[in-house]
């Protein structure tokens, strides 16, 4: 399996030693300079090539798996759905997803998912991180494992974006021990960043002066303390510079007007083609939210609404990155905090059901056109194939490229990158 | 129709019920008032004899569930709409019922269905947003009616035969002229729809419209203070409008119910509106004396309820519940 970061092999482990001296002796002058490199196109169009993408599709409030990725029609918990053909022969997914279902040969379904998690916030933390959530010890979300071990040292734009359908922005905290350099960046509405704009009254000149003063008392204070916040702090300050100069990524109306209209004139629709655009400017990992699909009530009603804007855009999406030759270095993933009950309440709704549902994965490494695990005629519980969340964060990692079982080294401490008692999916890597 | 002897909402109780095993959708009385249809979480419809309830099973129509009935004046045909966006008809004049025609009809989920008084026209709608006339004698597609923006909830034909009445998603009504097929009016019924930023859904919508017998005034129920539509929380609402003006002329409301939604309505001999309201706070159907926003009286009904549909003598609401059990509540003391 090749390779790209952190496994233990000598030279991979020069690699991080060189990686961590950097950090430690050059000095925010260096990073600055190092940042500059990945502002020029050329530079960043050559380390583009070997460089490995992660998205997500975070269906939130927990997408029933019934309603799309492994339907039940004509069984007393299928609902009023059908199924319908796909591009690969016998796969059948719900006909709420009708353009999804010509790119079936891109995608690859995980129908024997068991998390045993129906809480909303452990359920998003078991599948972000892997792991269970527990009070003695936090651990790194995959985008912040993708951005420290895939994201291109010193680039401008963030290694780990979250791109949210509600307001705020600002940063997350899902780095645990790799630290806040590697926490999401989220663009509220799909908006750039906060505050990537110079204020009006500060003139070029006097930002470069004043930025040139800050590096120069850094270095100073510095050269007697430096720890990893200080190195996030001057990282985020570099970082925003970076991002400063680079806010034209986050444009999306730079994008072909006839595409909004593939993805569909919807948040979602402008979210999708943003994170296109994002992958094809050098980000690592985007993670794109999709709200709400917590139907404990009008279960159908909604997964109408929700599913509809959802097909056409994914599918654009799916699609894209196929004809654009990006596929093989990007893993997609769409994924919840859970599915739905199979069973059907007196509210037309499903409720949190975490013993027997389905993610989707497509791209990097992964198979294409496969339907991996099943469950039973009702849909009430696995079968065949059965998958952890952990098992599944390995099969993510390994999918780019990522020694899953290698650790990082925190401080002199090992600190696994995924749960060591799991293993990746073999099946569905090619 | 006069208001029959011993009508008094206040004594409404269950005479009867039946269960047909599986969570029911939608119910309807045909005109002789002999059986109920019902529709349910599957493809099959259920007719149920008032008499002893004796169950027989319509099959072979649908692939989906059954969301709309309706049937001609005359009790001779039985029209379904399906999941499937089919409508299929069904002779029901005979001891057996047979299925006489399947017609696909629209692009996903046909909601709602209603027959105009002379029996002539079938009017259906969906979540294809469309309304289409039919010729109930041929099958034939007459009017393709469009505009509304959401998915269409409920229809109403009027008392004068020469109108009709959509209701939708976003709180949108409709009045299409039948001859020409336009649309010669709108009722602003936006109180029922709630568009949930937080949540990014649209919820509520006009789930059923009814027609005073005089036509003078037209009902819309469904739901508002929807704080919470992924979670129920929303209470039931009847709005009232004025048929001439289209002006609301009266906002019904039902107190302590916190979680619920109005599913169907009607109006009674006596002028006074009925309606089905389901949700986390139970199941009721709820009375609204004329002159009167505030309901005058409440049956709770043991399980929760989808659909309601009053029996031609005006004395009996049948209602379709999600624990399989059709119940005929009667607005009067005694069973008979």
């Amino acid at each position: 399996m090749e390779c790209h970061y952190a496994c233990r092999s000598s030279d991979h482990a020069i690699a991080r030693r060189k990686f961590l001296a950097g950090m430690v002796a050059a000095g925010a002058g260096t990073m600055a300079s190092g940042l500059e490199v990945f502002t020029r196109p050329a530079a960043a169009g050559l380390l583009a090539k070997d460089q490995k993408r992660v998205v997500v599709f975070y269906m939130h409030g927990g997408l029933s798996q019934l309603e799309s990725w492994d339907p039940k029609p004509g069984t007393d918990t299928g609902g009023p759905f059908r199924s319908i053909e796909t591009s690969v022969p016998g796969i059948r997914i719900s006909e709420l997803l009708p353009e999804v279902a010509r790119q079936m040969h891109h995608l690859c379904l995980m129908r024997g998912v068991n998390t045993s998690e129906d809480d909303h916030g452990k359920g998003q933390y078991l599948m972000q991180t892997g792991r269970r959530q527990s009070p003695a010890a936090d651990y790194p979300a995959l985008g912040a494992v993708c951005a420290r071990t895939m994201a291109p040292e010193g680039s401008a734009i963030p290694g780990h974006i979250v791109l949210l359908p509600w307001g705020g922005g600002g940063r997350g905290s899902d780095a645990a021990y790799l630290g806040p350099r590697y926490s999401s960046v989220h663009l509220a509405e799909g908006k750039p960043p906060q505050y990537t704009d110079r204020p009006g009254q500060v003139s070029e000149a006097m930002d470069a002066a004043r930025q040139d003063f800050r590096r120069q008392v850094n270095e100073r204070f510095l050269q007697r303390r430096r720890t990893a916040v200080t190195e996030a702090y001057t990282y985020s300050y570099e970082q925003a510079l970076g991002l400063m100069r680079r806010k034209d990524v986050f444009d999306v109306s730079k994008e072909p007007p006839r595409d909004f209209d593939r993805y569909g004139k919807t948040a979602f629709g402008r979210h999708c083609l943003m994170t296109r655009r994002l992958l094809e400017q050098g980000a690592t990992f985007v993670q794109v939210w999709h709200a709400n699909y917590d139907t404990h009530n009008e279960n159908f009603n909604f997964h109408l609404e929700q599913l509809g804007e959802f097909d056409r855009a994914f599918a654009a999406f799916v699609a894209d990155l196929h004809d654009r030759g990006m596929l093989d270095s990007t893993l997609i993933v769409v994924n919840s905090e859970f599915g739905r009950t199979p069973g059907i309440n007196h509210l037309y709704g499903r409720d949190h059901w975490s013993h027997a549902w389905s993610v989707v994965l497509a791209g990097g490494k992964i198979q294409r056109g496969a339907a991996y695990g099943k469950t039973n005629a009702r849909g009430t519980e696995v079968v065949d194939g059965q998958v952890s969340s952990a098992a599944l964060f390995h099969t993510y990692l390994q999918a780019v490229g990522v020694d899953s079982t290698d650790s990082f080294d925190i401080e002199g401490r090992e600190m696994p990158i995924a749960d060591p008692a799991a293993k990746a999916i073999q099946a569905v890597l090619a | 129709m006069g208001i029959p002897t011993g009508f008094d909402p206040g004594k409404a109780h269950i005479a009867a019920q039946w269960n047909v095993g599986t969570s029911m959708v939608c119910c309807r009385v045909e005109p002789k008032g002999q059986f109920v249809y019902c529709g349910v979480q599957g493809p099959t419809i259920h007719r149920l004899a008032i008499a002893d309830g004796k169950n027989v099973p319509l099959t072979g129509g649908h692939d989906s569930w059954v969301f709309a009935l309706a049937t001609t004046p005359n009790g001779g045909t039985l029209y379904s709409g399906g999941g499937d966006g089919r409508i299929v008809a069904w002779e029901i004049g005979l001891e057996t019922p047979h299925l006489l025609r399947k017609t696909e009809a629209h692009q996903g989920w046909v909601r709602a269905l209603a027959t105009s008084t002379d029996g002539r026209l079938l009017a259906s709608g969906g979540n294809d947003h469309a309304v289409r006339i039919w010729e109930t004698a041929t099958g034939r597609r007459l009017h393709d009616l469009g505009g509304h923006q959401g998915d269409v909830y409920s229809l109403a034909f009027e008392p004068s035969g020469q109108t009709l009445l959509s209701g939708d998603l976003l709180g949108s009504i409709r009045r299409w002229d039948l001859a020409t097929g336009r649309e010669i009016g709108t009722f602003d019924a936006s109180a029922l729809h709630h568009h949930d930023g937080s949540q990014f859904v649209e919820f509520g919508g006009v789930r059923g419209l009814a027609t005073s017998t005089d036509g003078s005034l037209i009902a819309a129920g469904g739901l508002h203070k929807a704080s919470n539509p992924l979670g129920a929380v929303s209470e039931p609402l009847v709005l009232v409008f004025d048929s001439r003006t289209r002006k609301i002329v009266r906002t019904l409301t039902a107190d302590g119910i916190t979680s619920g939604v109005v599913w169907n309505l009607s109006f009674l001999a006596d002028g006074s509106i009925v309606a089905a309201s389901s949700g986390t706070s139970g199941g009721f159907l709820l009375f609204w004396k004329p002159g009167t926003d505030r309901s005058h009286h409440r049956l709770a009904l043991p399980n929760p309820v989808r659909d309601m549909n009053l029996h031609p003598d005006g004395l009996r609401v049948a209602t379709a519940h999600h624990d399989g059990y059709l119940r005929l509540t009667r607005l009067a003391s005694g069973h008979h």
